[in-house]
Order: C-alpha cells, then structure tokens, then sequence
C-alpha cells in the first residue's frame, strides 16, 4: 500500500538507551562491528554500513557551568531530493512507494559515488558484501504494513512513526509545547532542507551541533555540474589553442 | 564553504592511477590529432607515438575502475540497467557520464591504434589495412577529431566527477576539472618528449611537444593558484605536513620543467628529465587531491 511515510525523532525524550540500534541490527541482520570500549557512552560512532540508527551522545556546557548530554537517535534521513539517488550511475537508489530512498542490493555495483554525496553522512561500504548499505527504512516491514523497528522499540517515543504530513503535524506542535517549557533554541530540522526530509528531529541546538547542515548549506551535488565543466571546457580551448601555436612553429632538424 | 558532514568515498589507489592514465590517454590522443591536423608532415612520427601510448593508457583505465567496485561483476550495470536491460544514461552524474564518454573514446582510441600499428608494419592483416584506410581520409580525420574531444573530456570529467559530491574539498572548488585536464595534457606531452627518444623521426617535433608543455604547465599552475584561492580556509586540510612532500613534488613537477623549457638548456637529456618531473608531479598531484579530502 504506497504512502508517504517519515519519522520525527524528538531528541529531548531520547534516554541513550539504544534500543533503536540494537532493534535496528536485530531485525536487518547487522552484525555490527567489533565493540571498542573506553572511548564514551557514543561508540557507535558514526552512521554506516553496519549502523544504520546511532545514538549521538553530544556533551555541551551549560550556563551553570555544568556538561549536559544532548541525545539523538540519527538515521537516514531518506530526502526528498536524495544527494545520493542523484549521483548513483547504476539506478541502483530508487524512491519507493513510501517515497522513502533505498538502496536495491542487487543492482549496488559499490562504486561508493553515493558515499561521497551523502551530506549526512550515513551511507557506509560494506567490505564483506562490496555494497554501499544504509537504512531501508525498514522496506520489507513498509511491505506488511509494520512499524519500522526503532521505532517500534524506542521505549519514550523519541522516535515517531507514521505519514508525513502527520508527522510534520505532530513535530509542530511538540515544538510549541517545549518551547512553551523554556527551551528557547528549540527547533525543527527536516521541514526546508533537501526538498523536505522524511525524518525530522526537534533539536534543542543548532543544526550543525547535531552534524546536521543548515538549510542553507543543504545543497545538491549537481550544483557542480556546470561550473566543473566550464572550468574545463576553457582549459580545454587554451590548451588546443596552446597546442596549435606549439606544433604550427617550425620544427628543429 | 558549504558546511556538510560526509564520509569518505574509499577512492584510493585505482583511482590515483585512472586518474593518471584517464589524463595521459586523453591528452595522448589530443596531441596526436593536433600534430596531424596542424603539423607539418615530419611530426607524424610523433602523432603516430601519440596514438600508441593512448591506446594501452586506455585500456587500463576500465580495468582499475572494475577493480575498485565492490562488486567487479557488475561493472556493466554502469551502462545497462540491470533490470530493465535499457542503457543507463544520467548526465548528470559525471560517473555515469564517464562510463560511457570512456567506452566511446575507447572504441576511438582503438581504431587509430589499429591504424597505426598497420602503418608501422606491425599488422598487415586485411581488418587493420581497412581501419587504416579509414582513418587516413577525410572521414577518418573527423572520426580523429571526435575522438579528441571525448579524450579531453575523459581527462577532465574525473575532476569533475569528484566535485559532483558533497565531499569538502572536492566539492568546494570548479577548479578540478581544469586542473586534472591541464596536468593530463601535460602529462601526456612529457610522456611522449620521453618516449620519443626510442624514434629517429621525431627530432623536429621534440621542440614542438616541449613548448607545448610549457604552456599546459602554465594553465595547471593558474589552475593550482585558483584551486588554492576557491578552498580558503579549507585549503589547510590539504596543507597539513603529511602532504608536503607531496605538493612539493608537485611544485618541482611543474616549477623546474617550466624553468628548464625557458633556460632551453643544451643538455641532450634535459628534455627527458624534465618530462619525468612532470610525471612524478602529475601523479603526486592526483593523490595528494583523492587521500587528502578523505583523511
């Protein structure tokens, strides 16, 4: 059944309890990589092949001069206008019918183009299979018309599922009600950037504290085309022009 | 600056050397046409080794871009749509575009090989007497010409490829493209003032190859300025001094051949030397760019 899904992801339920990792890794078979210890509470890391929700642990200093935990669960943002779906050579990134971006296996050639787009940083390369892999938005569970598995274990609703018009209704309206408690920096990501992103987050920070881009600098690939090629395309006649006045003098010998 | 937040590709050695061979292909093939078209007919010995070199540069590009895929197998999913069985053209992915710009200038490059090795003597059978043939008229001079274009292409659209990201560093300059096809041509010069040593008819053209590589050293040093300029801040990424040694091979790669072009020095193996700069130079330049944006 086609329908416009999304998540909200509301950081400031978010416990760190990753519950949403380990769900994810549960029902997509991710076997994850090797535990390193010792680093901090965040050792995931980052988003990749093998993690498709982290839960950043982001530690910030506070006006009493204490550090406070900023928590999120980061996931594939699935946008609108995909980075990675415009550069793919292979047609191997497609738009569902949940207009959700997802990676078809059987067509990934790895060529990791798409790993170079991503502004989100999400897609990873899995050496193992040769594949570049990241969240499916849990396809197979859209299909039986399940909940996603984060969000289905998420144990406060940090991590809201559902369509996307009635996500963005709900976010809205949890924006006004933390803001109404006092949390001035309080916003919403996902609404503007990348033609409207299909997991927003309520953010009690700037974007970029979150490694999320501002709006602004929420641009596409393409954006390289035409400047790229003209650079070269006058290289390429002062080079020939070049060339002609070199070979048309007359020879030595 | 754009502000993003992006892992990096894995792009290493097998695109350090297509890059490589992409330019000295391109700019191999670029030469030979120009020497036929508006040279006079003593540097046909070198047209002919231009022709020679662009051709095995060539072939070797698929290879090492096959090999860096996940899933070698399926490199031609680059072309056809595995599902549907339609070509697969978007051009606006410059890999895609790459894909097929380099079968295309592949199938040139093959056909003036041919050509040449038949004019050489190395062939006499009757499918090279026909290429031949084909290639020495009118129609083969247009057919020389096209395959120009699609190898300046092939050795700029790399820098261009990697720009069509949102990679810091590659996507924060349009100064790539320009820069890799510059370094390419001039790669592809030096190689051939080089190699021209093994002839004994290309004594008139050698002066030829080495004031036009003193031009294509010329644009690439602008190009480097303006790459620089664009980065801004950004640049220090690439300055860190893991990659001095690096740009410092580059600097003496394009500084001193263009130094020695000038000083037209006597020495008989000047020439060669500074041609070898220019290679080491080329390459540093390629990985220096690639690892340096990753890391």
């Amino acid at each position: 059944m086609a329908r416009t899904v999304a998540f909200f992801t509301d950081t400031t339920l978010c416990i760190g309890c990753k519950a949403c990792e380990v769900a994810c890794k549960e029902w997509n078979q991710l076997p994850g990589h090797q535990p390193t210890f010792l680093d901090s509470f965040d050792n995931t890391g980052r988003l990749d092949e093998q993690n498709w929700r982290h839960v950043q642990f982001i530690e910030r200093g506070t006006p009493q001069g204490t550090v406070a935990w900023s928590m999120m669960s980061d996931v594939c943002k699935h946008c609108a206008l995909a980075s990675c779906m415009e550069v793919c050579p292979t047609n191997a990134i497609i738009r569902t019918e949940f207009d959700t971006v997802y990676i078809q296996p059987n067509v990934c050639n790895g060529c990791r183009d798409c790993i170079a787009a991503c502004p989100y940083n999400v897609i990873g390369f899995n050496q193992d299979t040769g594949l570049a892999q990241k969240c499916t938005f849990c396809y197979d569970r859209l299909q039986q018309n399940l909940v996603p598995a984060c969000a289905k274990a998420c144990p406060t609703e940090s991590i809201k599922f559902g369509d996307l018009s009635q996500m963005r209704e709900v976010a809205r309206t949890r924006l006004k009600v933390v803001q109404d408690q006092g949390v001035p920096n309080a916003q919403l990501y996902g609404e503007k950037e990348y033609g409207g992103l299909h997991a927003l987050f309520l953010l009690t920070d700037k974007p970029e504290a979150y490694q999320l881009p501002r709006a602004e600098h929420a641009v596409l690939p393409s954006r390289n085309n035409v400047r790229g090629y003209l650079g070269s395309a006058v290289t390429a006649v002062l080079g020939i022009l070049g060339a002609v006045i070199a070979f048309r003098q007359r020879g030595e010998g | 600056m754009t502000e993003h937040f992006v892992a990096p590709p894995l792009w290493e050695w097998y695109i350090v050397w297509y890059f490589f061979l992409g330019g000295l292909a391109g700019g191999a093939y670029l030469i030979g046409t120009l020497l036929r078209l508006v040279g006079d007919p003593r540097d046909e010995g070198v047209a002919r080794l231009a022709f020679l070199v662009a051709f095995p540069a060539m072939v070797i590009c698929p290879l090492l871009l096959t090999l860096d895929l996940g899933r070698p197998s399926r490199f031609w999913h680059m072309l056809i749509d595995s599902r549907t069985g339609v070509p697969n053209f978007k051009y606006w992915s410059p890999m895609s575009l790459g894909a097929w710009a380099l079968l295309f200038f592949g199938l040139f490059a093959t056909l003036s090989f041919i050509e040449v090795v038949f004019k050489e003597g190395y062939a006499r059978n009757a499918p090279a007497r026909g290429i031949a043939s084909l290639m020495s008229g009118g129609f083969g001079r247009l057919l020389m010409i096209v395959g120009a274009v699609l190898g300046l292409f092939i050795a700029g659209y790399t820098g261009v490829l990697i720009s069509v990201s949102n990679q810091p560093v590659w996507s924060d300059t349009w100064t790539l493209g320009g820069l890799f096809l510059a370094s390419g041509l001039s790669v592809a010069a030096a190689t051939l003032v080089i190699l021209a040593r093994g002839r004994s008819d290309t004594a008139s053209t050698e002066g030829k190859l080495s004031r036009a590589d003193a031009f294509f050293i010329l644009l690439e040093l602008i190009l480097l300025v303006a790459f620089f300029v664009t980065l801004g801040a950004l640049a220090s990424r690439l300055l860190a001094p893991r990659w001095l040694v690096l740009w410092a091979l580059v600097a003496i790669g394009t500084i001193i051949p263009l130094a020695m072009t000038r000083m037209r020095s006597g020495r008989r193996g000047a020439p060669v030397l500074a041609g070898l700069l220019v290679l080491i130079g080329g390459l540093a330049l390629r990985i220096v760019v690639i690892f340096g944006a990753q890391m």
